[in-house]
């Protein structure tokens, strides 16, 4: 009885030393590539083609989830207000909550399932086929030349696919609210302006959509850098970056709608 | 590699684009950065549940915005200060008063024009008000006289 307390404890506590360590070689990576960072924005040829690889390939995605999700809040949001009579608050519901939590949040997690998994497969089979350790052989830095590109190019990407992401929610809200369900175009709009706050909620969720953005680009090149290098390890890699970076984003979110909403 | 650039910088236009967007046409930042407005102040003894950013109206027509409001710490009333475009002008006996939008909608400063020669100046009054109507005031108002009618 007491053996299998004692051999459960240790197991917890063997995970969360584990998983402590992992967060503090997490945390070591990213300081050994900070100076990196700056060295690869001097050639920005090759954060381009990485922008390419993450954000124009993830943009069609976004439009069409960003449409969907925004006609769906319209019908649900219009079965809502309909029986308070409040249908004119649609255009300032569907602002709210795509510009504050669901525009920043999805785009973010689309981002991780479409892109941050292909940026840590990518690295992994790198390090697999000890592409990394030619590199380093022919005095190359891997970090410069394939990490930090990466990485710059998936925390631009993040924030701009956010921002796509709400407005094209917006306007398959307004498609959907005016014409299917007969709103009046200028309230929408009307009801809208008056109620959405540049600073604070445009803002807020352009701040969020920063902070996921290096968020789930430091988990996916950090775990495709640290792969096991085998076929099996990579592919371990690239589900950890989608769970873990999916985690991420909901509690960061969570504290983070937190902060602003009662105003720090 | 031009068709990428291409691509890469469609995707960087679009983003701005839509942020410019979410700026312009879903916050309403042209209103506060236009500063062709003018304020002047009202006195309200209610004003129940007035925001900042709530649209002034003449005749339905939005002519501008609250921009605050505060108390006056001697009266105790309600003081809210009222942005209005510059295109408009008002004569200095104009009314303001506070109305619903249909039955729980947002509440608003309705002005009624008044007819003296001399219009409303930058940091002037309104002195005509009528104060939010308060939906339990007047259900209690209502019990009360027909407590007192049996």
């Amino acid at each position: 009885m007491i053996r299998i307390v004692v051999n459960s404890l240790s197991e917890l506590g063997r995970r969360v030393i584990a998983g402590v360590g992992r967060l503090g070689r997490a945390a070591l990576f990213l300081g050994r590539l900070a100076p990196s960072l700056g060295v690869s924005l001097t050639r920005f040829r090759l954060i381009i083609q990485q922008l390419y690889m993450t954000g124009v390939l993830t943009f069609v995605i976004i439009l069409v989830s960003g449409a969907f999700v925004g006609m769906i809040l319209a019908l649900q949001g219009y079965n809502t207000l309909v029986r308070y009579d409040a249908q004119s608050s649609l255009g300032l519901l569907v602002a709210l909550s795509l510009t504050r939590e669901l525009g920043p949040v999805l785009a973010a997690l689309l981002f991780a399932g479409r892109a941050g998994s292909a940026l840590t497969a990518e690295i992994g089979l790198m390090k697999a086929t000890e592409q990394l350790a030619g590199m380093e052989m022919m005095a190359v830095d891997p970090l410069t030349r394939v990490v930090a590109p990466r990485f710059w190019a998936g925390w631009m990407a993040v924030p701009l696919l956010a921002m796509i992401f709400s407005a094209i929610g917006i306007l398959g809200a307004y498609v959907v609210a005016v014409g299917d369900l007969g709103l009046d175009g200028g309230v929408f709009w009307s009801q809208m302006q008056s109620g959405v706050s540049v600073t604070n909620d445009i803002l807020g969720g352009l701040i969020k959509s920063v902070v996921f953005g290096f968020v789930v680009s430091w988990i996916a090149v950090f775990e495709g850098y640290d792969a096991h290098p085998t076929s099996e390890g990579v592919s371990r890699a690239t589900t950890r970056t989608v769970v873990s970076s999916s985690l991420a984003i909901l509690g960061l979110d969570f504290i983070m709608t937190a902060f602003m909403l009662r105003g720090l | 590699m031009k068709g990428m650039e291409f691509g890469v910088g469609l995707f960087v236009v679009a983003g701005l684009l839509a942020l410019a967007m979410l700026a312009l046409k879903v916050g309403n930042i042209h209103v506060l950065n236009d500063g062709a407005s003018y304020s002047v102040t009202a006195d309200f003894n209610n004003i129940g549940s007035l925001k900042p950013k709530a649209p002034v109206t003449v005749a339905g027509v939005r002519v501008g915005q609250v921009a605050r409001i505060a108390v006056d710490p001697i009266s105790y009333r309600a003081i809210v200060t009222l942005d209005i475009s510059k295109r408009y002008k008002f004569p200095r006996d104009s009314s303001a008063s506070i109305v619903t939008a249909g039955l729980l909608g947002e509440q608003y400063v309705s002005l009624s024009p008044g007819g003296s020669e001399h219009d409303l100046k930058n940091g002037g009054k309104i002195r005509i008000t009528q104060s939010a109507i308060i939906l339990e005031q007047i259900i209690s108002q209502l019990l009360y006289r027909k407590a007192g009618h049996s």
